[in-house]
C-alpha cells in the first residue's frame, strides 16, 4: 500500500497528464478532472480491492463506475498509471483511432472502462445493477460511482437514488463531485440543487460528507468510512466538495474550465505549479 | 398452397411469459426487469419460481435500462420489459449508450407493440420502435408472429450475445407455427412457395398474410409467403432469391412504413435487385382507439389490405 507522499506525488502527476492532454489536442475537460484528482487516485491506489489485470465481469474486485464521463482525462491517467494500459498511450486521447475516447467507452476494447459514459445521468443505475449482480453471484465486494453535481439534474438519477435505497442496494458507494458549477455557470444560478445529502438521505441513503475532497487524507478517510458503512441495509453516498480546477490557480473558482483547454503560456504556467514527480508520459 | 392451422388463438405476450417461464428453469443467469407492468408482460410464473432473479423497478424505464445493462456486467443475462413505446422511444438515449455502445448483452423485451393493444390509444401504439431499434448500431431486432414463436424467440435470444430487441403484442392472435420449430436469429421462414409475387411479412402481419394468399390463389395468383420475424439482422438471401422468382413484392408489418420492415427490404432490393415493392404499414401517422380489428382495418394491415396491395404490385411487374 503507497504511503500518502507517494499518492501525493501521483495526484501531481496525474494533474500534469490532464493539462497535457487537453493541450495537445485543445479540447477536453481539465477543470472537472483536476477538482476529482485526488478522489480517483485514491479510489484506485488506496481504496478499492482490485485484481491483476482487466475483465468486463470483474467478479471478486471492487468496481467503479464513472457517470460523469467528461472527466475522462483524470480518469484515463489513473487507469493508466495503475498498470489497466500503457501510459504512453496517453498520448492518442481524442485523437482518430484512438481507445481514449472523448468520453470513455467499452467500444474500443479500453481496459478499466466497463460502461460508456458522456450522456449524463446513466451511471448511478448501472452501478445498481453491477452491485446487484455482485449480490446475485455471493461477491461481497463494492461498487463505487462517480457523479457531478450538475449531472443530478438528470431526472434519471432520482430514479435510481430511489431504486436502490428502496431495493436496500448496500454495496455501493455513489459520490458526488459537489464542486457548485457546470457548462453555464454555478449549479445554484443554473438550477439550484438545493442541500444534496439532504435529498439523498430523505430518500433513504446513508450520507456522509467529505469537506476538503481535494485534500488526500480527507478523501481516504471519507471513503473508508463509507467502505465501513456499507452492508447495513442502505446505499452509501458521499457528498464531496472540490474545487473545479484544483491545483492550478487560474482554472480555480471559475466555471470557465469545465470543458476548454489551456494555450501553450498557460500549459507552461500551469505545469509550472505542478512539477513532474513520477515522469511525463 | 401449404396449408396452416390455427392451434387456438393465443397473445404472443404468453409466448414471452412462456419463453421466461422455460429460461428461469433452464438458465440460471437470466434474470427480469419489469417496469411495474408484471401482469401485462406474463412473467409472474418467472418471478414466482425465481424470486430472487427477478427485479421490480417501478414506473422508471430509464433505470431499468441502465439496471440492465449493470447487471450483464458478472455475467448475467437481463430481460428487460415494459410497453413498447417505454421501452424504447422513452428510453432511447439509455438504450443507445448504457446498452447499444456500451455492447451490454441485454434483452429489450416489449409486448403492446404497433396499433394492436387497442383501446388504449395513441400514446401506448409505438408504430416507430423497430426504426428506432433498427438504427443503433450492433442491435439485433426480431418481431415474432404468434405464441409459439415468440416462446421460441425468447429461449433462443438467451443463447445470443449482444442487444437484442423482442418486439411483440397484446392480441390473441392465430398460434400456427409448430410447437418445435426451431428459432434461428436472422433466418427467414418460407410459409408458402409461390410464383406469382413474394409476400413478406413480420409480427402480427404473417397471419394475414397467410389468408390474404389463400384468397389469392383462389383468384389464380401463386404468392410466396416469407416470415421475417428477424428484421435486423435481415435474411438478404431469402428475399433476393424469392423475388428473382416472382418479380415483385410486398411487405407487410405492424408499424410506420419509415423506418419499418420495408424499407430495410427496399434497400436489399435497391443495391442488388430493383423490383417492384408495395408497403402494408401505417403511412406516417399516430393511432387511436378502438378494438384490434377495427383498427387493422381502418389503418389498412389486414389480410384485405395485403391482397390489394398485391394486385396493385402485379400490374408494375
Amino acid at each position: 500500500m503507497p504511503n500518502t507522499q507517494e499518492l501525493q506525488d501521483l495526484v501531481v502527476q496525474v494533474r500534469r497528464d490532464i493539462l497535457r492532454m487537453v493541450h495537445k489536442v485543445n479540447s477536453g475537460h481539465p477543470g472537472g478532472s483536476l477538482g476529482c484528482t485526488e478522489f480517483l487516485v485514491a479510489l484506485y491506489n488506496e481504496v478499492m480491492d482490485l485484481k491483476d489485470g482487466f475483465d468486463m465481469d470483474g467478479i471478486g474486485e471492487d468496481l467503479f463506475f464513472l457517470s460523469n464521463g467528461h472527466i475522462s482525462p483524470v480518469f484515463y491517467s489513473v487507469l493508466a498509471r495503475r498498470g489497466y494500459f500503457p501510459i504512453e498511450e496517453l498520448n492518442t486521447f481524442r485523437l482518430i483511432d484512438s481507445r481514449l475516447q472523448g468520453h470513455p467507452t467499452t467500444h474500443e476494447g479500453l481496459p478499466g472502462v466497463r460502461v460508456a459514459s458522456g450522456s449524463l445521468g446513466q451511471g448511478m443505475s448501472v452501478a445498481i445493477g453491477a452491485a446487484l449482480a455482485k449480490k446475485l453471484n455471493g461477491d461481497n465486494h463494492l461498487v463505487f460511482s462517480l457523479h457531478g453535481d450538475g449531472e443530478l439534474q438528470e431526472g434519471q438519477n432520482w430514479e435510481a437514488i430511489m431504486y436502490a435505497a428502496g431495493n436496500k442496494v448496500d454495496n455501493l458507494i455513489a459520490t458526488v463531485d459537489r464542486n457548485g458549477q457546470q457548462i453555464d455557470g454555478a449549479t445554484k444560478d443554473v438550477l439550484p440543487l438545493g442541500d444534496v445529502g439532504e435529498k439523498f438521505k430523505v430518500f433513504g441513503w446513508d450520507v456522509l460528507e467529505i469537506e476538503n475532497g481535494n485534500d488526500l487524507e480527507q478523501v481516504i478517510a471519507g471513503l473508508n468510512e463509507a467502505k465501513s458503512r456499507t452492508g447495513k441495509g442502505k446505499p452509501v453516498c458521499i457528498v464531496m466538495k472540490t474545487e473545479m480546477g484544483n491545483g492550478v490557480d487560474f482554472m480555480m473558482h471559475t466555471h470557465a474550465w469545465h470543458g476548454k483547454a489551456p494555450s501553450d503560456e498557460q500549459l507552461a504556467t500551469a505545469l509550472e505549479q505542478n512539477p513532474e514527480t513520477l515522469g511525463d508520459y | 398452397m401449404t396449408k396452416y392451422t390455427d392451434q387456438g388463438k393465443q397473445d404472443t405476450r404468453s409466448g414471452y411469459g412462456a419463453g421466461m417461464t422455460e429460461l428461469g428453469r433452464t438458465n440460471p443467469n437470466v434474470v427480469a426487469l419489469c417496469a411495474d407492468l408484471v401482469g401485462s408482460l406474463k412473467i409472474e410464473t418467472f418471478i414466482k419460481e425465481s424470486p430472487e432473479r427477478f427485479f421490480q423497478t417501478g414506473i422508471a424505464e430509464a433505470n431499468m435500462m441502465g439496471i440492465a445493462a449493470g447487471l450483464t456486467i458478472g455475467g448475467k443475462i437481463p430481460f428487460a420489459s415494459t410497453f413498447a413505446n417505454f421501452a424504447t422511444g422513452r428510453v432511447y438515449d439509455q438504450i443507445r449508450q448504457s446498452i447499444a455502445y456500451s455492447d451490454k448483452n441485454v434483452k429489450i423485451c416489449a409486448s403492446h407493440a404497433g396499433l394492436t393493444l387497442g383501446e388504449d390509444g395513441a400514446t401506448h401504439q409505438i408504430l416507430e420502435d423497430i426504426g428506432l431499434m433498427k438504427m443503433l448500431p450492433g442491435m439485433t431486432v426480431i418481431n415474432p408472429c404468434d405464441f409459439n414463436q415468440t416462446k421460441a424467440a425468447t429461449i433462443a435470444i438467451a443463447e445470443h450475445h449482444g442487444p437484442v430487441y423482442l418486439r411483440f403484442g397484446r392480441p390473441k392472435v392465430a398460434n400456427f407455427t409448430p410447437v418445435d420449430q426451431k428459432f434461428e436469429i436472422g433466418k427467414a421462414l418460407m410459409l408458402n412457395e409461390g410464383t406469382d409475387v413474394t409476400i413478406i411479412a413480420t409480427g402480427h402481419l404473417v397471419w394475414q398474410a397467410l389468408l390474404a394468399a389463400e384468397s389469392l390463389e383462389n383468384q389464380g395468383i401463386s404468392a410466396e409467403v416469407i416470415n421475417i420475424h428477424t428484421i435486423k439482422p435481415l435474411d438478404d438471401k431469402a428475399i433476393l432469391d424469392s423475388v428473382k422468382k416472382t418479380g415483385c413484392v410486398v411487405t407487410a408489418e405492424e408499424h410506420n412504413y419509415l423506418g419499418g420492415l420495408g424499407e430495410s427490404v427496399a434497400r436489399v432490393l435497391a443495391t442488388h435487385h430493383p423490383t417492384p415493392q408495395e408497403f402494408v404499414a401505417t403511412q406516417d401517422t399516430f393511432g387511436e382507439s378502438g378494438t384490434p380489428e377495427q383498427l387493422m382495418e381502418k389503418y389498412g394491415l389486414n389480410n384485405k389490405a395485403i391482397e390489394a396491395a398485391v394486385l396493385k404490385v402485379l400490374k408494375r411487374k
